[in-house]
């Protein structure tokens, strides 16, 4: 049932209402609108209701381990929330004078120092968004850097094969076109095709490690040489910092740009699919270019800087400072966690990925890469289960949802065939994920035994498996008025 | 260890299941010499009482304002249960619907939402949201172009938010696109459109402008038609409630229409998180950016929901994608839609009709003060340029040393104005927020005129 179909003509919710409203009368008619909106009309309760039923479709992590690779589910601590909804920042408008906000600007200055000290980079800026907009930052950054210099005939991006589908899609953005160069059998760049590909059309190399392989570039400092050497620079994508927080440094290892998700490595909620925020990182060399707003240290007074303050700065992002509040979150989750606790956190992830590979290659599982220390996830590979039970990747990951686990990542990275990328996180325990291992055995031997009671899974969600090209077919992407109570007019 | 929950025996257990001495033996793959030392600018953690201590302090001193800016993000109640549904673990805590099965909460969701956005903005379609209003203009702005297929050049009024302006500049510029400004009439405050504007892809309409000004919307509306390119409306979603939809624009109505949708249930909370809505005529679906969720039917036929058009997306068409962004800014609109279903078509337009009114009573107020003077003559809406015969920076000071933000100076980004700041009053303000800002800055003004300036104290 839909909000629409609880709407009935004259039915509101009163004490939401304004006392009163006000005339109209000044504004010219052509330009006022003629019919109202058919926005439901329903009471307080029913939309409590009816929102609360609708959440409890939903897995999460509150509720469900969700090992989904390359995805950093990991708990988010409720003070986090409650602590950056305080009602004081909340109620505070973003053009409001620097010295109305000092204890925000505080937090959001200390959270700038941390994030450089813990990446191993001289600036971080954190305007951008998300991860694709801290990407968009940074290859923005890369090409202003470039052209400040005159260098414009760089115009190529590099990309493995096995990126995230953002980094060739960002360097579009940035008006670069890519050149994507392969992976080889052991999940490692491969050096003899970047040296081929590198050359004075090169602005730089977006490089993702752990890769989304699940493994940890053994030769970053003969790619970031390679990189260097022919003029380009090297960009960090942080979608698996997890892996490495307090363990090495993107700074260290050479990166001359990076973006984090805070989302992943700094706990921030995923919400359903946003808000995140993608702070950027910077080398010596790139801190001119900087996107504004960030926050600047004026002999004790925090406040934001302007295109005043980086006239060089590749520009604004948002109409504001990017998603504040999820920086606030992650602030106090830094705070929480201290330097001791950031340090554990890449030595717990790693030791749960490679406990739960452990546990599943002697369950019988393949390995994409068993020869392979597991950073933060590892990949399994189902394709010989396929080719005997016909059984696929995306089988097991519903059979999965009917056992109560969310499904690991599916057909990601596409090089490993029917793959499932599996990411523990630090947070879940030893029998949290020895539960987890009994279910994969139990689908296995479900496979084995009687494969079409796994192909038609799920049984036990809200609906079953969803016919997606019908989705896209006959495109259905708002109520028809028809089908819900007839507006009031 | 913060969040960590593994005990001492956990460890060694789990490190013989491995076959390994120790936790760094598993970073053996690592060049030892890139390993990190000790983080230096991390203090030590802090229990959550010590930090929520902190916190508490550090919110205080901040304190609360008497707020009269607007500027794109404005100052309305928010229902006390939209946040506490929307924090709810399985809304909180999930992650992007990719399992349909697993997240029908949060597509349905979506899927109502973007039903409302189409029925506030008279338009077919709606994707699920995109980083904020600026950012959302600015992915319009490359959908126009890519729609028109012919011209990289959009033109945009000044009249648009100085700020978004910006954003849209940044996001496009390495992209060969040509943004034109538009000038304003002096007079009315209004766009005016060139005699010969030469082949462009789309005209961007705000509608209130970023001075509140009303714009002849359906007069631009035909003009870029009348050009071949799209008209982008640039909309207040509160304001839909009484304005005109961009779907009902001049005679063939807007293509696309986007904005900030702040103003639905989201704190101002210093910037965000907040999102972008964008909405356009179902022709131009697949040139949408972001997420977009349909409904459909499950193997036994039961209705369900579910990500589609993915084909336009990063993740499939990697670099031939519509725009890298793959989010959507899913809690706020969580809260959003909440939000529009409990205020309902009557309590938004209630909403949109008292803030307006707030807004026209102060300006009357403080327009019978000498030495402040309404900027343009066209109708205006939850939002006014008052002008200033004193200087504006000196003159907020002033005001904010009686606890009231008094507005948004925008003499630098319009220096044609002189000294100017752009006011607005939304619902939360009573009768006696509106008298009190009036008597002070009438008090202000008065003691300016007096003193010379190095004698002023406050």
């Amino acid at each position: 049932m839909l909000i629409f179909d609880h709407s009935r003509p004259g039915r509101t919710a009163t004490s939401q209402l304004p006392a009163a409203g006000g005339s109209l009368d000044d504004l010219p008619a052509a330009l006022r609108r003629k019919a109202a909106p058919a926005l439901p009309e329903v009471s307080e309760l029913d939309v409590v209701r009816h929102y609360t039923r609708l959440s409890q479709k939903n897995f999460s992590i509150d509720t469900q381990f969700y090992p989904l690779g390359s995805c950093t589910m990991k708990y988010n601590p409720r003070a986090c929330n409650s602590l950056a909804m305080l009602p004081q920042f909340l109620a505070r408008h973003p053009a409001s004078p620097d010295e109305t906000g000092q204890g925000f600007l505080a937090s959001m200055f200390e959270l700038q120092e941390m994030l450089k000290d813990v990446t191993g980079m001289a600036g971080v800026s954190m305007a951008p968004m998300a991860g694709a907009h801290g990407e968009f930052a940074g290859v923005a950054m890369i090409r202003a850097y470039h052209d400040a210099r005159g260098d414009t005939a760089r115009r190529e991006i590099i990309v493995p094969d096995a990126a995230h589908g953002t980094n060739p899609a960002t360097a579009t953005m940035c008006g670069y076109t890519v050149k994507e160069i392969p992976t080889d059998s052991t999940g490692a760049v491969n050096l003899e095709a970047l040296r081929a590909a590198v050359g004075p059309q090169t602005a730089g190399l977006m490089l993702t490690n752990p890769s989304t392989l699940g493994v940890f570039e053994k030769t970053i400092t003969d790619i970031q040489k390679i990189v260097h050497d022919a003029g380009g620079l090297l960009y960090y994508d942080g979608a698996n910092l997890n892996a490495i927080l307090g363990k090495v440094r993107p700074g260290d290892m050479g990166f001359d740009v990076i973006h984090m998700n805070l989302h992943k490595t700094f706990s921030t909620p995923h919400g359903g699919g946003g808000p995140g925020a993608g702070p950027v990182g910077v080398s010596q060399r790139l801190l001119p270019f900087m996107p504004i707003p960030l926050v600047l240290n004026d002999n004790g007074l925090y406040r934001l800087a302007t295109e005043t303050d980086l006239p060089q700065s590749i520009g604004r992002l948002s109409a504001n400072m990017g998603n504040a509040g999820v920086l606030m979150r992650a602030y106090v989750y830094a705070r929480l966690l201290g330097g001791e606790g950031m340090h554990r956190v890449a030595e717990y992830a790693t030791l749960n990925a490679n406990y739960l590979m452990a546990k599943l290659r002697e369950a019988g599982f393949d390995l994409a890469f068993p020869e392979r220390r597991a950073s933060h996830e590892f990949i399994v590979t189902l394709k010989k289960l396929k080719d005997v039970t016909g059984v696929s990747a995306m089988d097991f990951a519903k059979r999965l949802l009917d056992y109560g686990y969310h499904a690991p990542t599916t057909y990601f990275p596409m090089l490993v065939p029917e793959c499932l990328l599996i990411e523990p996180t630090e947070t879940e325990s030893r029998e949290t994920l020895d539960g987890f291992v009994e279910a994969m055995k139990t689908i296995k031997h479900e496979a084995e035994t009687n494969p079409e009671l796994v192909k038609g899974a799920p049984y036990s969600l809200p609906v079953r498996r969803l016919d997606d090209v019908k989705a896209a077919r006959e495109l259905d992407l708002a109520y028809p008025v028809a089908e819900s109570m007839p507006p009031r007019v | 260890m913060p969040f960590i929950p593994h005990t001492p025996e956990d460890v060694s257990t789990m490190l013989a299941a491995i076959g390994a001495a120790s936790i760094e033996d598993l970073f053996d793959e690592i060049p030892p010499a890139l390993k990190t030392g000790k983080l230096k600018d991390v203090p030590d953690g802090l229990p959550e009482m010590a930090v929520t201590r902190l916190m508490q302090e550090r919110a205080s001193a901040d304190g609360f304002w008497s707020n009269f800016i607007g500027a794109g993000v404005y100052e309305h109640h928010i229902p006390a249960a939209i946040w506490q549904i929307t924090t709810r673990g399985e809304f909180y805590s999930a992650y992007t619907p990719y399992q349909a099965e697993a997240s029908q909460g949060t597509l349905q969701l979506i899927y109502e939402y973007q039903t409302m956005m189409t029925r506030l903005t008279g338009l077919d379609v709606s994707n699920a949201s995109l980083y904020d209003g600026a950012s959302a203009l600015a992915e319009a702005v490359l959908m126009a172009v890519r729609a028109h297929k012919t011209s990289r050049r959009v033109l945009v009024p000044k009249t648009v938010h100085p700020i978004y302006r910006k954003v849209v500049l940044t996001t496009v510029k390495n992209q060969g696109i040509e943004l034109v400004e538009l000038d304003y009439d002096p007079t009315t405050g209004q766009t005016l459109l060139p005699a010969d504007p030469g082949a462009f892809a789309g005209l961007v309409i705000p509608q209130p402008s970023f001075f509140g000004v009303l714009e002849d919307v359906h007069v631009m509306t035909d003009w870029a038609h009348a050009y071949g390119a799209l008209a982008i409306g640039l909309v207040n979603p509160t304001t839909l409630a009484v304005l005109e939809a961009p779907g009902k624009w001049g005679t063939k109505g807007a293509d696309i229409a986007v904005g900030e949708g702040q103003p639905l249930g989201a704190p101002m909370a210093s910037g965000g998180p907040y999102f972008g809505f964008m909405c356009c005529r179902q022709e131009f679906v697949r040139q949408m950016p972001g997420r977009i969720v349909g409904r459909t039917v499950d193997l036994d036929g039961k209705p369900g929901f579910s990500l589609t058009l993915q084909a336009r997306e990063q993740h499939i068409r990697r670099s031939k994608a519509t725009s890298n962004i793959c989010t959507n800014q899913g809690l706020v609109v969580t809260a959003a839609t909440q939000y529009m279903a409990l205020l309902g078509p009557q309590g938004l337009a209630k909403v949109a009709s008292a803030s307006h009114a707030n807004t026209v009573a102060l300006a009357d107020k403080l327009t019978v003060i000498p030495g402040v003077m309404r900027a343009f003559a066209a109708p205006y809406f939850h939002e006014v340029v008052l002008k200033l015969t004193d200087n504006a920076k000196d003159v907020l000071r002033a005001l904010q040393a009686q606890g009231i933000l008094g507005g948004l100076d925008i003499s630098g980004w319009y220096p044609e104005l002189g000294q100017a700041i752009l006011v607005c009053v939304t619902e939360t303000k009573t009768a006696a927020d509106l008298d009190h800002y009036a008597q002070q800055l009438e008090r202000i003004l008065s003691k300016r005129r007096e003193a010379p300036p190095c004698a002023y104290k406050n």
